[in-house]
């Protein structure tokens, strides 16, 4: 996710209004009206209601259960291993990544597009399917065990590098994507200043870039801190996040005040992770000069940049794409499309329908959610567009991203909870798991639009105006060519987030209409040659459904002016 | 006096107190073209964007064909504006830009194809229809500019900063082609710029800005004859400017007694003495100057002079007999040159 993006200035005098600003922020009201009742009500309410359970005794809130809660050692445990292994996964990701962007951002070389396209496949994909990818290569009779009798899936190691695997193209595209358009002349300014080549990178570019690896560090940390999926499918008995113990307190044990303590220390640390975000976005506000990415990529030159590419390339290979091939090689197992062919028989044990049915579903599903986010997202995005955002807009804009870091897990339960009664009783209705869904997927919408948004020229619309187009005409003929295809940008994304949700979704779908994810998981649970060869037959399944959307999107943004 | 097309009366803009616009009042008859010259930060674009309707006054109204145009959008002004940066519409090509005014006003697509052709025509780039406005060089954007803003025949064009970005060769070009033009079409133009040279080869009037007030207004000659003020002769270039006492045919300056024309306003007054009128002679007559810099510019050689006690002068010399810098020299004043301000 490339939220590193700094803001482009735009050179010419900006035209001041002064005047008119009364009715421009009555419509800004206006538009965040929708994606502010949205959130009340589908985001704020459920948690709330599901934090107020938890901690409800005889006659208020007792917030004392948050002191016992947190004095369990085995809480206290989960709460530190979540927090090392966010660091430890992040660092990792770095570390592997980083030349990567390089790379990326630097070198041209054949095949480079597909490659990117490769790179950012495990980025949409579901928790699910890279659980079960990393499963398939270093887990129980996976290709390692098979091959050296090593198995990883009861270590750490199981973890973290699928948490590399899934966050890589975070750090190459945020990164990647803002060292691709830094314009070289600042380095050969500092070098015919006397700086020698790596001076020259340490003292210019390393202090341009700063900012965006630490959002994309703060990113990794994000989506680690919060992983589930993952770290459901590889961390067996002894590895628990905060929210797979969440998931494990409602679901299993039933001890809803624990999970609801659990709960709050998630949004506690998310609402900082976010603050720290915030402020470096604020800081990145300086005005770099941005050129044209196609310019500034050169043929490797010397063996120290052909290795880098190398082993870029190794990394890639090794830890990108074989995974996914293993995936693949289990689905098809011995008996050939014979775990494919099972998928499409009734089955009476974890389904009441066949497992094949989930692929329907889960498109449903993705399609509404898909709609309900770019509907929510754009209003959003259009009210967040000035600029001279206040305070109210800003803390608007932290609002939308709060879905990313609030447990999944919480939301969906907290819909079961709070949704259940007059006149919001959703609970037997099937737009739940879309709305749901829709939460996860509205902060990327926001992401991708708003940038190509506030990049539009208002004297664009001011020259359209004196050609005689009213302001709606205006807005059509200028702000939606070029938003459209942002738009529908964004819409991909929902649609591939949406089809890989599974914290909120493995509440609330019920059992005769599980989403691909769910169905997964569950097959996973469940012992058996047949029952793990169809996981990961739907797995595949799944891979290539949000493949073939990221082909799409990545056809569509020949600009990459959105920030992800 | 034909009617006036345009009129602003009073026209105040304030961006946080402070007044960009102040109480502006200006005329521009039918077929008229007048620039605004002023420099940058001066009000002029703001004067722009207040008759094209984008810009709200805060005092004061702006007239179209006598009609007060308080409450009407910009769409509903028929003015046309070329931006300063061009602002072509990058999504669609040269023809797609020309023909956004004529769609807007409902022209059929053979109308808008016509007028597309008969534009392009006009400013000489009949073959670019198809072109994509990202591969225009900056004259070519600045051509389908143009046609864009005159496409849906305005009553009224207004240019901001029309030739700004463009080198100076092509600008002396460019600037008499639309001189030209304008005469030929009758198009009433209202254009802003900083270089005097433009706004005095392209326009029948010329207003000088100042801090959102108009300090002069006039033809191009008469502005530049006799300017208005201190201001508007540092502005137009000339640096020979001093207070004085003027009595008779005499001004008391710093540079010493100074011959003025006959009939000049007398008292307490400002002067200026043109480049031309400060003659060089030998360094024992007149005020003696020691040569500080010499410029070449073409057709003479501009010397910076420093007298002492006095403020420095440029004197304007053939280029053969210019002194050299440390030359120590004697300067006599032509009364001819010499204007009495105000």
């Amino acid at each position: 996710m490339d939220l590193a993006r700094p803001e482009v200035r735009h050179r010419g005098k900006q035209p001041r209004t002064r005047a008119g600003t009364g009715r421009g922020s009555a419509a800004r009201l206006g538009l965040m009206a929708v994606p502010v009742a949205f959130f009340a009500v589908f985001f704020a309410y459920p948690v709330a209601a599901i934090v107020a359970r938890g901690l409800d005794a005889e006659g208020g809130l007792q917030f004392g259960r948050i002191a016992d809660v947190l004095a369990q050692s085995d809480v206290r445990h989960v709460l530190w291993f979540t927090t090392w292994q966010a660091l430890a996964s992040t660092a990792l990701t770095l570390l592997v990544a980083l030349p990567g962007a390089y790379v990326f951002a630097r070198l041209d070389f054949p095949g480079k597009q597909a490659l990117r396209a490769v790179v950012t496949v495990p980025f949409v994909l579901p928790t699910v399917v890279v659980g079960t990818a990393f499963l398939a290569l270093v887990g129980r009779g996976g290709l390692l065990d098979e091959l050296w009798g090593v198995r990883l899936d009861t270590t750490v190691w199981a973890i973290l590098l699928a948490h590399v695997f899934f966050n890589y193209a975070v750090v190459v595209r945020t990164v990647g994507g803002l060292w691709s358009q830094l314009d070289p002349r600042q380095e050969e300014a500092a070098r015919m200043l006397g700086a020698s080549p790596l001076r020259a990178w340490r003292q210019v570019t390393l202090p341009a870039l700063a900012p965006a690896v630490a959002a994309a560090a703060l990113m990794v940390f994000l989506f680690t801190f919060t992983s589930f999926g993952v770290v459901q499918i590889l961390g067996g008995p002894t590895f628990s996040t905060l929210e797979v113990e969440i998931y494990r307190q409602t679901s299993q044990v039933f001890d809803l005040s624990t999970a609801a303590v659990l709960t709050l220390v998630q949004f506690a640390a998310v609402a900082v992770v976010l603050a720290v975000h915030a402020w470096t976005v604020r800081r990145r506000e300086t005005a770099l000069t941005l050129v044209d990415a196609a310019t500034t990529a050169r043929r490797p030159r010397g063996r120290g940049q052909w290795a880098l590419l190398a082993g870029v390339l190794g990394v890639v290979a090794a830890l990108l794409v074989l995974p996914l091939a293993v995936l693949v090689q289990r689905s098809l197992g011995a008996s050939g499309f014979g775990y494919y062919r099972a998928l499409t028989r009734e089955d009476g044990g974890a389904f009441l329908v066949p497992p094949v049915e989930a692929i329907g579903n889960s498109l449903q599903y993705a399609v509404a959610a898909t709609a309900v986010a770019v509907v929510i997202g754009a209003l959003a995005a259009a009210a967040l567009t000035r600029r001279d955002a206040g305070r109210l807009v800003r803390g608007f804009d932290a609002l939308l991203m709060l879905p990313l870091g609030v447990s999944a897990v919480t939301v969906g339960f907290g819909f079961l909870i709070a949704l259940d009664e007059p006149p919001l009783d959703l609970r037997s209705s099937w737009i739940l798991v879309p709305l749901a869904q829709a939460l996860v997927g509205v902060p990327f919408v926001v992401r991708t639009v708003l940038p190509v948004l506030r990049s539009v020229d208002g004297r664009l619309r001011e020259a359209a105006a004196v050609l005689g187009a009213s302001p709606w005409r205006a807005w059509r003929e200028v702000d939606l060519p070029m938003v459209r295809r942002a738009l529908l940008v964004a819409a991909g994304f929902a649609f591939a987030v949406s089809l890989g949700e599974f914290g909120a979704t493995v509440f609330i779908a019920r059992p005769d209409n599980p989403t691909l994810p769910v169905a997964v998981a569950r097959l996973l649970g469940r012992p058996g040659d047949m029952n793990y060869g169809q996981a990961m037959a739907l797995s595949t399944i799944l891979m290539l459904v949000c493949a073939v959307a990221l082909v799409v999107l990545e056809r569509l943004r020949t600009d990459r002016s959105g920030e992800f | 006096m034909p009617p006036s097309l345009l009129g602003l009366e009073g026209a105040t803009v304030r961006f946080g107190g402070r007044a960009v616009l102040d109480t502006v009042d200006l005329e521009v008859a039918e077929h008229e073209v007048v620039c605004v010259l002023g420099p940058s930060g001066s009000g002029k674009s703001t004067l722009l964007r207040a008759v094209a309707g984008l810009q709200p006054l805060d005092a004061g109204r702006v007239t179209l064909d006598g009609r007060d145009q308080s409450g009407v959008p910009a769409h509903r002004r028929g003015v046309g504006l070329m931006f300063q940066d061009h602002q072509l519409f990058p999504q669609r090509d040269v023809a797609g830009n020309v023909a956004f005014g004529p769609r807007m006003h409902g022209a059929s697509r053979d109308e808008q194809r016509e007028r597309v052709a008969e534009l392009l025509d006009l400013v000489g780039l009949p073959d670019a229809a198809r072109r994509s406005v990202a591969a225009l060089s900056g004259g070519e954007q600045q051509r389908v500019a143009l046609a864009r803003a005159l496409a849906p025949s305005p009553r009224l064009l207004m240019l901001d900063e029309p030739l700004g970005q463009l080198d100076r060769s092509l600008r002396e070009r460019l600037v008499v082609e639309l001189r030209e033009l304008f005469g030929r079409l009758g198009t009433t133009v209202l254009a802003v710029t900083h270089d005097q040279g433009e706004a005095f080869a392209l326009a029948d009037r010329v207003v000088v800005m100042r801090d959102g007030r108009i300090a002069q207004s006039g033809t191009p000659l008469d502005v530049w004859q006799r300017p208005a003020d201190a201001f508007v002769a540092r502005f137009l270039g000339f640096d020979n400017v001093a207070e004085a006492t003027v009595a008779g045919q005499a001004a008391n300056t710093p540079w010493g007694k100074l011959p003025v024309p006959d009939g000049a306003p007398q008292g307490t007054r400002t002067v200026l003495v043109r480049p031309t009128g400060v003659r060089l002679a030998p360094a024992d007559t007149g005020l003696r100057c020691t040569v500080t810099a010499r410029t070449f510019r073409g057709t003479h050689v501009a010397v910076r002079l420093q007298p002492k006690d006095a403020p420095r002068l440029e004197a304007a010399c053939a280029l053969r007999t210019a002194p050299e810098v440390g030359d120590a020299v004697g300067v006599e004043f032509d009364a001819a040159e010499i204007v009495v301000l105000g």
